[in-house]
């Protein structure tokens, strides 16, 4: 039977085999899925786990319906910030990164500060920039910015020089510009670098507008585990949490389908 | 030393043609790399005519700097002393006007473009050159129709080969400087493209250099093999092969050519 659904799948445009076939493999994962689900749900009812301590699934799955409003009203800021902090933080490393491959004096005079303000640790920042921006949604875009900001330097300024010495000497026998060089070479050999980073970026980022939000916030999802917790509401702590988690897992698919739309290629040496 | 013989007879038409004018000229050249207390002379004194349509291979133990004359000529390493022209002008201004083209050992095509697109690729830069063959007709011309669109990634070794002398054929040079071009690829795919650029090169009628590590290689591409001597790399032989073209594989078995490979090999011994 299953090896009947697989062939039939095999052909173009079978819209319910293939969606079947899709199925057949992901069953494993959402077996799993739905078997530690239940295994938490036993587990509390079991040892009658009090709500505060620890919620069951029907629990959290009952905050989602009571204080979904809530939720939605405190998913957009946090959206607006991580996405603000990721645009931002990223636009400048990559301008970074150009300007420090074009120029040996630049990249020799910046790198180590960056490499400085990269071992700060994020949370002794955040409450330096509550202090100077307020408790509005600047320090929190410039957190999230500052946290994508590293791991997109390091790999762009890898990417752009990832050109092989043989392709350069391709490029001087053709008598190419250094601009051309730029565009037509070491943007495009770029490219797997920088979805490399931007991938990590795009789920750092809500991090970092989360513990902004921890710091010094009345809204945010960073805002309402705060408000949670100390309040006991464990399920709406839970479903906060999986909000977040899956604004993080949008936000990192969205990178995936662009890397690839984008690149059609495969690089030899990116992690 | 016969350091400056010009062919005699002409083996091809267009040969016979431009009897007596020569396409790359050398006199006295010396490269040096290196500082005053670390320096290593790659060539003293090289002086060579290559005659205009012909096909010359060099041929020399490592370190001899074949590879490093090549490059000199091509205005990718300059010259400590000495003079070289080509087609009458200076190196510099032969790469500007395109008169040349390289193909190096590995392909070194964009991994991100499409083999039609590598080929357009000197069309795209460095002004474009003036004269250009069509990119679809060229990868006819090197047994690549139908694989126009496929990415580097899905073409074999030698088929990469190919596609990187279509890119060199395409701004219609009149010299085509080859460096170990198929220096890694397996015998079968060599002795076919080693067939397949004779037959390139009684096409178009241009004059090629063509660097390798494999005597019969040498001896059966070549109208003429440059020999070379190392420490300090220097020219040893002229040595004019004297088998009809077109040439076939088989001619390989033949006593004429088992002479001439033992001569190569007697010349390399003495180096």
């Amino acid at each position: 039977m299953a090896d009947t659904a697989h062939r039939t799948s095999a052909l173009p445009n079978q819209g319910l085999f293939a969606f079947a076939d899709r199925l057949r493999d992901k069953w494993p994962a959402i077996a799993a899925v739905i078997g530690l689900l239940t295994f938490w749900q036993l587990i509390v009812w079991g040892f009658s786990v009090p709500t505060y301590m620890a919620p069951s699934p029907v629990e959290v799955l009952n905050a989602f319906r009571q204080d979904g409003w809530t939720l939605w009203a405190n998913f957009w800021p946090t959206l607006f910030e991580a996405l603000l902090g990721f645009i931002f933080g990223n636009l400048v490393a990559i301008l970074l990164a150009v300007w420090f491959v074009h120029s040996r004096t630049a990249e020799r005079a910046f790198y180590p500060i960056a490499v400085f303000i990269n071992t700060i640790p994020i949370i002794a920042v955040a409450p330096i920039l509550v202090l100077i921006f307020g408790n509005g949604i600047a320090p929190k875009i410039i957190i999230a910015a500052l946290i994508c900001f590293f791991p997109t330097l390091v790999n762009m300024v890898r990417g752009l020089k990832a050109v092989t010495p043989a392709t350069l000497d391709l490029m001087r026998v053709l008598s190419a510009s250094q601009s051309e060089i730029f565009w037509k070479v070491r943007i495009q050999s770029s490219l797997p670098f920088l979805f490399a980073a931007l991938k990590i970026a795009s789920t750092t980022c809500v991090i970092g507008a989360i513990v902004a939000e921890w710091i010094g916030s009345n809204f945010g999802l960073g805002a309402l585990i705060i408000e949670a917790t100390y309040n006991f509401r464990a399920p709406l702590l839970y479903a906060t949490v999986f909000t977040a988690a899956l604004l993080a897992v949008s936000l990192f698919s969205l990178v995936s389908i662009a890397e690839t739309r984008l690149i059609k290629w495969k690089a030899s040496d990116v992690h | 030393m016969a350091a400056t013989v010009l062919a005699k007879v002409p083996a091809s038409p267009a040969a016979a043609h431009a009897m007596g004018a020569v396409a790359v000229s050398v006199r006295g050249v010396d490269v040096v790399f290196g500082g005053d207390k670390t320096a290593v002379t790659a060539l003293a004194g090289v002086s060579v005519d290559i005659p205009v349509g012909s096909l010359v291979t060099m041929i020399g133990p490592s370190g001899c700097g074949k590879s490093t004359l090549l490059r000199t000529i091509a205005d990718l390493v300059p010259a400590s002393a000495g003079e070289i022209t080509v087609l009458g002008r200076s190196p510099q201004e032969a790469r500007r006007e395109r008169n040349f083209s390289f193909v190096f050992q590995d392909a070194t095509l964009l991994p991100w473009r499409s083999a039609i697109d590598n080929v357009r690729l000197p069309l795209e830069v460095g002004g474009g050159g003036s004269a250009h063959a069509e990119p679809a007709e060229l990868l006819k011309l090197v047994g690549l129709a139908g694989r126009e669109r496929a990415l580097p990634a899905e073409l074999s070794g030698g088929m990469r080969q190919r596609v990187a002398i279509a890119r060199a054929l395409v701004s219609r040079p009149k010299i085509l400087l080859m460096d170990e071009p198929f220096g890694a690829l397996d015998e079968i795919t060599r002795d076919k493209l080693n067939e397949e650029l004779l037959r390139i090169w009684q096409e178009t009628g241009t004059t090629i250099m063509f660097v390798t590590h494999s005597i019969p290689e040498a001896a059966f591409l070549g109208q003429h093999v440059l020999v070379l001597a190392s420490h300090p790399g220097r020219v040893k032989e002229f040595m004019t092969i004297d088998l009809p073209y077109p040439r076939r594989l088989a001619v390989r078995d033949t006593l004429e050519f088992v002479r001439i490979t033992a001569r190569l090999r007697q010349l390399l011994e003495e180096c």
